[in-house]
């Protein structure tokens, strides 16, 4: 499906203001985030840049505050705005991992329950339906809760965010492997798939080569609402102080920061973090319900 | 009938795999022994508690004892309390249930007529915007939302007490904070935050549903023989949009007690949510398999529930036809 873009691509894309703004932010934070120690107007970080002197500073719109700083000051006299760019760089990094994993897993096993069916597809549904009875949010917490019972604690913080990437990726692959099974099913009894057959393929090949450019589609799409589901996870179980440490906040990080002087009226460091959050999120789902829209016929 | 008993039948084997699966935490995360015991105990006396603690049986045996106790409710000694598990949980849990009764209450009396509402009205300036703000409820993560809303009603506007559960009253032998003003008004910013993010899964899937079935050829057929409106959607349309909308709502009560978790923390809310996180914290692992085979429990009943649901609603599984 990706080697050609149907006609009519640019023209829906074109037609959906909403969708072509959600991918522009969507590009701008992953460029922004990426090259964060350029884009950064501060080293956030690094304690020889910071000065407690600039703690608590307001937005740059605000009285009393200092133009050096956009978006404010925490508490240690951190740039906001640096912190943001930072985090977000973990949060995306933790997100697209966590997907990618699932996507690897998830394929392999719907594929091979769905082309050998069997056994291997009577066990491996089984163990993916005891775990779609748990919402991912609850596994990526045990499964973290489990690592650090049984990790020492300073290999278990230098690892964090491979810790989660696992952790949420695990969480996560049961969806995939339902919709690569079911759409498995349907292909493995095309005609194409007999010729290939017929030609003396292995195995191997016919599932790689043919049937899976033919499943990419819903694989496309759910991984994009999962990415979302991804980043929030991750944001939670930082929140939660079971993330990623403090020393290398991710977005929920610092908003689990910020709502420790919520009281004191320090409302900037939480409320940026927060939006970039929640646009992040937001715009990630609405291109996911426009491409499932466009890949699907019968809403045309 | 058959149905529901190859149901109840596959509910054991899950929760079989759950209490497995509980064990294994429990028996090869930390050495419970170490855990119950301090530096100075000798090697000798560490062999007599393993001995004793019946740790160097074979390891089927130990799962069957396990599954066993957990069945009479008996999980075993806190690592961190030092106090029964079974008893913990069992003082938490009415904190809990009444903050995800309240907020799966609260959000099925607005979804489904939202859900309704925006299917019949598709392009309607008040479906607009009930899609518009149910995108961000999905969206919106809840430990924001609830932090948002202490900002905005505690901290600003002072209306509403952010943390805590309130005073409680006993009412028909049911101890609870639903029942007195002050309890009512803690429980509330907890209850939304619960309730918004299922209020916009729950939306958003009866609105899709609704638009299916208002496609397909016996609704065209009920609005040609002239069947007023409120006859189509509610008594043709909205009884086939019910099967995929139950599920739904099985689903969404487990994860109702897994966000639970969260709000329970932003509003430092007494319930079962916060004494996981504070097992995973201690790496009270104990509790941690308790828990797991617990919140296993729930989901495991809501599933069974949902599908003794379908018999009722669903006249092809009644006949046998599925």
């Amino acid at each position: 499906m990706f080697d050609r873009i149907r006609s009519d691509f640019w023209y829906e894309l074109l037609n959906s203001p909403v969708t072509i703004v959600s991918a522009i932010i969507i590009v701008l934070m992953i460029i922004g985030c990426t090259f964060a120690p350029i884009f950064a107007p501060h080293t956030p970080f690094d304690p020889a840049t910071i000065s407690i002197m600039d703690n608590n500073m307001p937005p740059a719109w605000a009285d009393g505050a200092d133009p050096r700083f956009l978006l404010g000051t925490d508490l240690q006299g951190r740039d906001v705005l640096s912190a943001m760019l930072y985090g977000g760089r973990i949060s995306l990094l933790v997100g697209i991992g966590a997907v990618a994993l699932s996507v690897v897993i998830g394929m392999a096993v719907g594929l091979l329950a769905g082309y050998f069916g069997g056994m291997a597809d009577a066990v491996l549904m089984r163990i993916a339906e005891i775990q779609f009875a748990f919402p991912p949010i609850l596994i990526a917490l045990l499964f973290n809760g489990i690592l650090k019972a049984s990790l020492p604690a300073d290999v278990f913080a230098q690892a964090a965010v491979p810790i989660m990437i696992l952790a949420i990726g695990l969480a996560g692959w049961v969806q995939f492997a339902r919709i690569v099974r079911a759409s498995t099913l349907v292909q493995r009894n095309q005609d194409y798939v007999t010729a290939c057959h017929a030609v003396g393929l292995p195995t191997l090949t016919i599932i790689l080569r043919h049937i899976t450019p033919n499943i990419l589609g819903p694989v496309l799409v759910l991984a994009m609402l999962q990415i979302a589901v991804a980043i929030v996870t991750e944001a939670t179980l930082s929140f939660l102080g079971l993330g990623t440490p403090l020393t290398e906040p991710s977005l929920g990080a610092l908003i689990q920061i910020g709502s420790q002087y919520l009281f004191s009226g320090v409302w900037w460091v939480v409320i940026f973090p927060g939006i970039m959050l929640l646009v992040m999120v937001v715009a990630f789902n609405l291109v996911a319900d426009w491409v499932r829209d466009y890949l699907n016929p019968r809403l045309r | 009938m058959y149905f529901l008993l190859a149901r109840v039948f596959q509910a054991t084997i899950v929760m079989l795999c759950v209490a497995l699966v509980g064990f294994l935490v429990f028996q090869f995360v930390g050495d419970p022994v170490l855990s119950l015991v301090g530096q100075e105990t000798t090697v000798e006396d560490r062999e007599a508690l393993r001995e004793s603690l019946g740790l160097n049986d074979p390891i089927l045996v130990q799962y069957a004892r396990y599954v066993v106790n957990a069945v009479q409710g008996d999980f075993g000694i806190s690592y961190s309390f030092n106090r029964d598990v079974s008893e913990m949980i069992a003082d938490r849990l009415p904190a809990t249930v009444e903050l995800v009764l309240l907020s799966g209450v609260l959000s099925l009396l607005l979804a489904i007529p939202a859900g309704i509402y925006t299917g019949i009205r598709r392009k309607g300036g008040i479906a607009q915007t009930i899609m518009a703000i149910s995108v961000i409820g999905v969206s919106i993560p809840s430990f924001l939302l609830g932090i948002l809303l202490i900002l905005v009603f505690s901290v600003w506007l002072n209306w509403l007490p952010s943390f805590g559960r309130g005073d409680l009253a006993t009412m028909l032998g049911v101890r609870s904070s639903l029942f007195t003003w002050d309890g009512l008004s803690h429980a509330l910013m907890p209850a939304a935050v619960l309730c918004l993010f299922q209020l916009g899964v729950i939306l958003r899937l009866i609105r899709a549903e609704m638009l299916e079935v208002l496609r397909t050829d016996y609704i065209r057929f009920a609005w040609a023989r002239g069947l007023p409106g409120k006859r189509v959607y509610f008594g043709h349309a909205l009884k086939n949009t019910l099967v995929p909308v139950v599920t739904a709502i099985g689903l969404q009560l487990s994860s109702l007690f897994a966000f639970s978790i969260i709000t329970e923390l932003v509003f430092q809310w007494p319930g079962m949510g916060s004494l996981l996180l504070h097992a995973i914290g201690q790496s009270d692992i104990p509790l941690l398999a308790a828990y797991l085979i617990f919140v296993g429990l729930v989901f495991t009943i809501s599933n069974l529930v949902v599908d003794a649901i379908y018999v009722l609603i669903d006249p092809r599984i009644r006949h046998g036809a599925l």
